[in-house]
C-alpha cells in the first residue's frame, strides 16, 4: 500500500469483531486495517470482558491476546490487562506477559479508580519494564461507572509518577474537559479513541497539548477505524502534526521497550 | 466507483490526503445529513460548497443547527434558504417544522410554496414531542400532502458528552413502524441512527431510509447491510458537527461492491428526494 502516513493504532480490542478464535478476530481486524492504511494495532482485553475481572478472568483475556499475537506478531502489539483490585495477581501477570512475554504495554480499565495509592505498585513495575501505560478515563455527563476514572483522577496518579509517561484513555470522552484536565501534567498523553468524531477534538488537543502529546487510536471493534481516523485526517492541522499523532507520539513512548525486547518495528 | 477511486477523490482532493493514489475521475456523492448554522456549544468548521465538492460531495441535504433551539423557525428557514442558494446548487435546504409552536402549518406552507423545499427535517427530542403523539401524525400527514420528504433526526450527539444543562435523550423511534405501515408511500428517513436502533426500534421498517453517520463498529456498513436493505442506506456525514471524513472513510473500510457504493452515495438519496 502506497500510504502517505505511517499509522499505528493505539487502541484495539478483540470484542465486537467476527471470528471464533482470537487469531481469527485479529486477522479480521487487520483486513479492515489494511483497507484504511493502518500498519500496526495495539491490542488488549479478551473476547469477553467484565468490569471487575477476577484474576482467572484477566489471565484468560491476556491468554487470548497472546494467542492472537502469536499469529500476527508482525502487525500487532499486546498490552496486558490488569485489575488494581488484585495487585499481587496483577503483578504476577505483568511478569508473565511483559517481563517474560511478548507484550509491551499495560491496560487498566474500570475496576478501580486510579487516584488511590493501591495502584502504585503496578505503575512502578510497569515503568521499570518500560511498558506503555494506558488508563481508561471518561467524564460522562450521565454517570461514570463506580470504578471508572476521570482525567482528574489520572492527574492525581500522574503527579505521583512525574517521570512516567501515562496515556489518558479516550481523553475523558468529553474531550473539551479531558484536554483541560491533563494539560499541565506533562507526563500525560491524549488518546483520541472511542468517542464520536466530533469536529474540533484534534485541533484543540494539538493547540493545548502539542501533537507530541496526542495519539491516534480507534477503540475497534466497537468503533470503526474510519470514524476515528477521521479525527486526524479531517482535522485542520499540518501533515507533520498528523504524522506525529498517527505514529510519532506512540512510537516515542514504545521505543524504549521495543529496544529492550529487541523488537524491530 | 471503486474503493481506490473513492479514496483518491474524496480525500486526496481535500485538505487531508489519506493515501497517495492517482486515479483521475470523480464520483458525485450525495450527503443526506449536512447542516449549517451555529452549534450552541462549540464553534464548528465552516464547510462551504467548495469544501464539500473537494470531498466529492456534489449535493448535500442541508438542515439548520439553529432549528434546535430557536423559536422563530420562519427566520431560521429563510436564513437556511439564503445559504443554500449561495451554494450554487450544492446545498438543498431541508426546512424545519416545530409542531409545538403556534401556527406551524404556516411554516410548512412557506417551506413548500415560498422556498420550494422538497424536504422537512424534524428534531422531535429537541422540540419536545414523541412520535406516538397524534400531533406528530397530523404534522406528518400535512407534510406528505405537500408531496415532501421527511427527515427525523434521532440524536445529535452522544448523551455522555452533552452539556449538563441541555441533556436530550434520543428519539424513541418505535412508533415509526405502525405510522409507516399506514402511509406506504411516505418518503421518510431517520438520520443518526445507530446499530441498536436499527436492530430494535426500526426492525421491520422496510420503507424507511437511514444514513450512516452514526453507524459504528469495525466494518460497520457491511455489517449493517446484512440486516438492512442496500436501497435504504444513504451516505450521511453529520458534518460539520462530525468530521465529514468519518462517513467517507466508512465507505473505504467496508467491503462494498460498486453497485452498493453507487446506491449508498447517490441513487438512494435521489429516490428519497423523488428525483
Amino acid at each position: 500500500m502506497n500510504a502517505k502516513f505511517r499509522i499505528w493504532d493505539l487502541h484495539c480490542h478483540l470484542s465486537g469483531v467476527p471470528g471464533l478464535t482470537p487469531e481469527e478476530r485479529l486477522g479480521q481486524l487487520l483486513r479492515y486495517a489494511d483497507r484504511v492504511g493502518i500498519e500496526r494495532l495495539c491490542v488488549y482485553m479478551g473476547m469477553k470482558w467484565s468490569q471487575d475481572p477476577k484474576p482467572d478472568d484477566f489471565r484468560r483475556q491476556n491468554d487470548e491476546v497472546l494467542r492472537a499475537l502469536s499469529k500476527h506478531s508482525n502487525r500487532a502489539f499486546g498490552f496486558v490487562t490488569l485489575n488494581p483490585n488484585h495487585v499481587p495477581e496483577s503483578l504476577a501477570e505483568l511478569e508473565r506477559c511483559v517481563a517474560d512475554g511478548p507484550m509491551v504495554g499495560m491496560k487498566l480499565w474500570v475496576a478501580k479508580k486510579c487516584d488511590g495509592a493501591e495502584i502504585d505498585p503496578l505503575i512502578a513495575r510497569a515503568a521499570e519494564l518500560k511498558a506503555v501505560i494506558f488508563q481508561h478515563t471518561w467524564f460522562k455527563t450521565t454517570t461514570n461507572y463506580p470504578g471508572e476514572s476521570t482525567p482528574d483522577d489520572l492527574v492525581k496518579l500522574a503527579k505521583r509518577f512525574p517521570e512516567v509517561p501515562i496515556i489518558c484513555g479516550h481523553t475523558g470522552g468529553t474531550w473539551e474537559l479531558g484536554i483541560r484536565a491533563i494539560r499541565d501534567q506533562k507526563n500525560l498523553f491524549a488518546d483520541l479513541a472511542g468517542s464520536d468524531p466530533t469536529a474540533g477534538f484534534t485541533e484543540m488537543a494539538v493547540r493545548e497539548l502539542g501533537a507530541e502529546r496526542v495519539i491516534y487510536g480507534s477503540d475497534c471493534g466497537g468503533r470503526s477505524f474510519a470514524s476515528q481516523l477521521a479525527k486526524v485526517h479531517g482535522a485542520a492541522i499540518s501533515d507533520a502534526q498528523r504524522q506525529q499523532i498517527f505514529h510519532g507520539t506512540l512510537y516515542n513512548l514504545m521505543n524504549p521497550i521495543l529496544k529492550a525486547k529487541g523488537i524491530q518495528a | 466507483m471503486n474503493r481506490r477511486f473513492f479514496i483518491q477523490t474524496s480525500t486526496a482532493a481535500a485538505t487531508t490526503p489519506l493515501l497517495a493514489l492517482n486515479q483521475p475521475h470523480s464520483p458525485e456523492l450525495v450527503d443526506v445529513n449536512f447542516a449549517t448554522g451555529k452549534w450552541p456549544f462549540r464553534e464548528l468548521p465552516k464547510l462551504n460548497s467548495e469544501a464539500l465538492k473537494q470531498r466529492g460531495i456534489m449535493r448535500a441535504i442541508t438542515g439548520s443547527l439553529e432549528a434546535l433551539l430557536t423559536r422563530d423557525v420562519a427566520a431560521v428557514n429563510a436564513r437556511l434558504v439564503a445559504v443554500c442558494k449561495a451554494s450554487g446548487g450544492v446545498m438543498l435546504a431541508a426546512g424545519t417544522l416545530h409542531p409545538r409552536l403556534p401556527a406551524w402549518r404556516e411554516d410548512l406552507r412557506r417551506c413548500r410554496e415560498e422556498h420550494g423545499m422538497k424536504v422537512i427535517r424534524l428534531h422531535p427530542n429537541y422540540h419536545g414531542y414523541q412520535l406516538d403523539e397524534p400531533l406528530f401524525a397530523e404534522m406528518l400527514d400535512a407534510i406528505l400532502e405537500f408531496g415532501m420528504a421527511v427527515q427525523i433526526v434521532a440524536q445529535m450527539e452522544d448523551q455522555r458528552t452533552q452539556h449538563p444543562l441541555v441533556q436530550v435523550a434520543p428519539v424513541d423511534l418505535k412508533p415509526l413502524h405502525d405510522l409507516l405501515q399506514a402511509r406506504p408511500k411516505a418518503r421518510v428517513m431517520v438520520l443518526n441512527t445507530n446499530a441498536t436502533m436499527i436492530t430494535t426500534a426500526l426492525r421491520g421498517c422496510v420503507s424507511l431510509w437511514i444514513d450512516c453517520a452514526m453507524i459504528e463498529g469495525v466494518g460497520g456498513l457491511e455489517n449493517t447491510l446484512k440486516i438492512w436493505p442496500i436501497e435504504k442506506l444513504c451516505l450521511g456525514t453529520h458534518a460539520p458537527f462530525f468530521y465529514p471524513e468519518s462517513s467517507l472513510l466508512k465507505l473505504v473500510e467496508s467491503d462494498l461492491s460498486e453497485t452498493q457504493m453507487t446506491s449508498m452515495t447517490a441513487v438512494n438519496a435521489r429516490a428519497f428526494l423523488g428525483t
